[in-house]
């Protein structure tokens, strides 16, 4: 049974400092309740929207990243739907159909999935306008009243529409990673920010009823969202059953969908051309210039990775995908020339503890030198591997400079002979069963070595332990015997 | 008490203001104290501002302004606002209950560009609820009287602002205009009006009705008051997108510069429009048109599908406002109804049902209709394609004539509450003004005169942005006619 999905996302565009009709400033984050609004974006009688020219560039920006055909003008309709959260009640939004046209259609993604490349077409991309917010006082099911924040209504929003061209939740996952990274490459906005970035997925088996899951908040949910879609539609199928065209709300807390509403005819809009904005051409020199200024964007630079750096396909996704990671890479690739090592050591205890620690990468104070000072230390044999790991935290916090911390604490490899053989003394007064397997098995004196470990912290130097025990256990057989 | 102000030109005043700036309270106190003697019987306004904080107003103004002499070009003259343009601390209710107590925090451009000039809003004027109507019954509040005969409507939907002038209880007011709401009270009032080109006046702060007809434009008792007034309140503004990008003009001085080269136009009389005229508002129309063509070429020209027009105007400015209207909610403004345990849509169809009056409802439900899916195809597309066809019919008439020519309003001004019993008859009497609303073109109605005591309006259609030369059309007129600066005895 072939599973079909679909996906259709709203990015905010962070990047831009004001609305996408009025002036007032969009970054309503940590705002008091309608503190971020203006008459306009309130829907004040008499008040008209004008477009925002750098919303419209910006869109352009992502149409052609994400390979679309863009229009040769921007249009946009009203969609007329009573709601508490829409000023208006009606959306200032845009439309693929005859006499209409959405700012861009007919492109495609590429993901890697399993060793092989896939495309995922893009069916159209929309500008339009976020609603404000509903706030329930003492929760949605116990309020007697709600109250209504509008500082978010009328911040610039993508709508994003795939075909439905996944074949699993993994796929998803996949193509929505990619497709984040393609937004935070072009600058347009930071779907880290709470609310920035939502989803409505549409999934079916192949000739069964069509589902959507509305508004999942984030990527980890969407594919749990999915996974849960199939097993119950699946089960419905299994038992003859049909599954019911309808639309469904993704329970985060506790991993269920519950049906919000049968869709059994689609709703009407009344869509009809905004008469307050008129159309505004966008011209081919316009999408030429807006083309010439995308940065390099995360297919080709998977490619150079591997190319300029060797690595494989998998390193060099893991770090382009989060961009950050990839600059960080970059920057200590400069100044340390075992790429493959320093890759692993970013993808594996580095990005490990920015995540354990939470910390924001855009206010991460480690520099990649911090990083290749510690390969660097390793190399040397200055530090081991697990000091390194024991250290890793405590760089990524920032909390240390590295030189003065190891200075600071005396905390290097232990080579000192004299007090590793009176370590390894006492190991081996200590382990009388271990030194007779060891003196019958040269292999055994790993234990030995490990007791010794344990005894320096694992600060001792690995080497020069097991010379000096291969030295105390001669002495002992030559006691022996 | 001196009553010389009341029926003063705004030109004469600002020559008055400028020799002794305190005469301007002198002024104010007899359009206040005609208010006091007339208005009970009008009812031109919704509300009045106080006198003392007209007085105040005009005081602080004084001190503003003395560091900048000469005063600002239309300092101190008094401006009837229609209420449905949005003035900051002044309330706004088009007319409506939904909007009783709705004071707007900001400006409409227009009333900013007032201001800028020195103008006085001293009050807002009745109109019908949400413009929707052409005599000024459908206020929610009351109905405005005709001036030159109080048993008959003012015309509307800005019969406020025309009875206002009419009764000498402002020196010029704002209208706004959608199917004619300019036109049809000017020429039921004996005052002039001006729909202008589309886009030449910010809709900003103007509570739509039908965006893409809606403009707002002057009304005053001659031609250089409608030019001066249209001059303070036209040009090119930011905050709408569907402003023409055009530098200031000053159509005064256009106007004097036509009148003194005084070119030779060629006129058309749209025939349909004078046949379907009543008999006494054709020959009043005709005998001043005889006035324009004493001097001008005159020719006859067709116009065909005029009713067509009028399904197609109707049909557009309800879809259009069942959009806009769809705001009025009661949630951030105007009238509130209880909330707490009821669902949201309980409470809006409340607020709606006893906000909007009959007439607005009805639009509202049927403009819902001809956008809805099955029948949009069949009504507003329909309605869409009629307007470029319409566009077309009229620019290759512009092709061969200056202007065109038509009475504004087919039937003398009705009696209260004619009109209800018929409402198709009242939607028919808009023919010859929504054409210039459905191709944004502008139009102007100028007095031709009585018949029986009642008042009959000409209307002149031109290109766009031919302001210049309806001005310089009434202008001519009115030195003829002399149908100036009248004020009813009420």
């Amino acid at each position: 049974m072939r599973v079909l999905i679909g996906l259709e996302i709203h990015v905010q565009l962070t990047a831009l400092s004001s609305k996408l009709f009025c002036p007032t400033h969009s970054g309503y984050r940590g705002g008091n309740p309608n503190t971020y609004v203006c008459p306009i974006c309130l829907g004040l009688p008499g008040t008209l929207p004008v477009v925002n020219r750098r919303a419209v560039e910006y869109a352009v920006a992502v149409a052609k990243a994400l390979n679309c055909e863009v229009s040769d003008r921007v249009m946009f309709v009203r969609k007329h739907y009573f709601y508490p959260d829409l000023p208006k009640n009606y959306q200032i939004t845009q439309y693929d159909g005859p006499g209409f046209t959405s700012i861009a259609r007919s492109g495609y993604v590429r993901i890697f999935v399993d060793g092989r490349t896939k495309m995922v077409r893009i069916r159209r991309i929309n500008i339009e306008e976020d609603p404000g917010k509903i706030h329930y006082v003492g929760g949605i099911e116990e309020a007697h009243y709600s109250l209504v924040d509008y500082n978010r209504s009328g911040v610039a929003l993508l709508e994003i529409v795939t075909e439905p061209d996944m074949d699993s939740p993994k796929e998803a996952r996949i193509f929505l990673d990619k497709l984040i990274a393609i937004l935070e490459y072009l600058g347009v906005t930071e779907t880290a920010l709470e609310g920035s970035f939502r989803v409505d997925a549409n999934i079916s088996i192949e000739g069964y009823g069509r589902v959507e899951v509305k508004n999942i908040g984030s990527i980890k949910d969407v594919e749990k969202a999915l996974t849960y879609e199939i097993v119950r539609q699946r089960r419905i199928i299994e038992q003859g059953g049909a599954v019911a065209r309808e639309t469904r709300h993704w329970d985060e807390r506790k991993g269920v969908t519950v049906p919000l509403r049968a869709k059994e005819f689609e709703e009407d809009y009344r869509y009809f051309p905004d008469p307050d904005l008129p159309p505004i051409t966008i011209s081919n020199d316009m999408i030429n210039m807006i083309a010439s200024m995308i940065p390099e964007l995360p297919d080709h630079r998977i490619e150079r990775f591997m190319v300029q750096y060797n690595l494989d396909e998998y390193r060099a996704t893991v770090l382009v995908l989060s961009k950050w990671l990839a600059d960080f890479f970059e920057e200590g690739a400069k100044m340390y020339s075992n790429y493959k090592r320093l890759a692993d050591m970013i993808i594996t205890d580095f990005l490990r503890w920015v995540k354990e620690l939470s910390i924001d990468p855009k206010r991460l104070s480690v520099k990649p030198y911090d990083i290749v000072r510690l390969l660097e230390l390793l190399d040397k044999g200055v530090l081991s591997i697990k000091m390194v790991k024991e250290l890793m935290p405590h760089v990524v916090s920032g909390g240390i400079n590295i030189d003065e911390y190891i200075k600071l604490v005396g905390y290097t490899r232990i080579d000192d002979e004299q007090y590793l053989e009176q370590v390894a003394l006492e190991a081996v007064k200590e382990n009388p069963k271990a030194v007779e397997d060891a003196l019958k098995n040269p292999k055994a004196i790993n234990f030995l070595i490990g007791a010794v470990m344990k005894k320096t912290g694992g600060r001792a130097d690995p080497q020069k332990t097991k010379d000096i025990l291969v030295r105390v256990l001669e002495k002992v057989r030559n006691l022996e015997e | 008490m001196s009553y010389k102000y009341i029926s003063m030109p705004v030109h004469r005043l600002i020559e008055e203001f400028s020799s002794d700036v305190h005469k301007v309270f002198e002024y104010i106190d007899s359009i206040y104290d005609r208010i006091h003697r007339v208005e009970s019987r009008v009812r031109a306004f919704i509300t009045i501002v106080p006198k003392e904080q007209v007085y105040s107003y005009v005081e602080n103004l004084i001190r503003r302004v003395r560091s900048t002499y000469p005063l600002p070009r239309l300092f101190g003259v008094i401006v009837g606002v229609k209420d449905n343009i949005s003035t900051r601390g002044i309330r706004t209710t088009c007319g409506s209950r939904m909007l009783e107590n709705y004071i707007p925090p900001y400006d409409a451009t227009t009333i900013e560009k007032l201001r800028n000039v020195g103008m006085v809003i001293h009050g807002k004027t009745n109109m019908d609820e949400f413009a929707m109507g052409s005599t000024t019954e459908t206020s929610a509040f009351y109905p405005t009287r005709n001036p030159w005969s109080l048993e008959r409507v003012p015309g509307g939907s800005s019969g406020g602002s025309g009875a206002a002038l009419a009764a000498g209880e402002a020196s010029v007011a704002l209208g706004s205009d959608t199917g004619g709401s300019i036109r049809n009270p000017a020429a039921y009032t004996m005052v002039y009006g001006l729909k202008p080109t589309y886009g030449l006046v910010s809709r900003y702060g103007l509570i739509a009705y039908a965006s893409s007809m809606d403009q707002i434009g002057p009304m005053a008792r001659n031609t250089l008051d409608l030019a001066l007034t249209l001059t303070a309140i036209s040009g090119h503004d930011p905050r709408d997108s569907t402003s023409l990008p055009m530098q200031p003009v000053d159509y005064v001085e256009l106007l004097n510069e036509l009148l003194h080269r005084e070119p030779r136009l060629k006129i058309g009389i749209l025939k349909e429009l004078f046949e379907g005229s009543d008999d006494e508002v054709r020959k009043t129309v005709y005998s001043s048109v005889d006035n324009l063509c004493a001097y001008h070429e005159c020719v006859e020209v067709s116009m065909p599908y005029t009713k067509e027009a009028v399904a197609a105007y109707y049909i557009i400015a309800m879809a259009e406002a069942s959009s806009n209207l769809s705001r009025f909610d009661g949630v951030r403004y105007g009238l509130k109804v209880p909330v707490e345990n009821r669902s949201w849509i309980d409470a809006y169809t409340e607020v709606r049902t006893r906000g909007f009056g009959y007439e607005v409802r009805k639009r509202i439900a049927l403009g819902a209709y001809v956008l809805s899916m099955g029948y949009r195809d069949m009504y507003y597309i329909r309605a869409l394609r009629f307007r470029r066809m319409l566009k077309e019919n009229l620019n290759s008439i512009f092709s061969k004539v200056d202007v065109v020519v038509s009475p504004t309003m087919p039937i003398p001004p009705p009696k209260l509450g004619e009109f209800f019993e018929d409402p198709v008859k009242i939607y028919l009497a808009d023919v010859s003004t929504v054409i210039a609303n459905l191709v944004g073109y502008p139009a102007i109605s100028i007095p031709a005169g009585f018949w029986n005591g009642l008042p009959a309006g000409l209307q002149i259609m031109s290109k766009s942005l031919s302001e210049p030369i309806l001005l310089y059309l009434s202008a001519q007129l009115e030195e003829r006619t002399k149908l100036r600066d009248l004020i009813a005895e009420v």
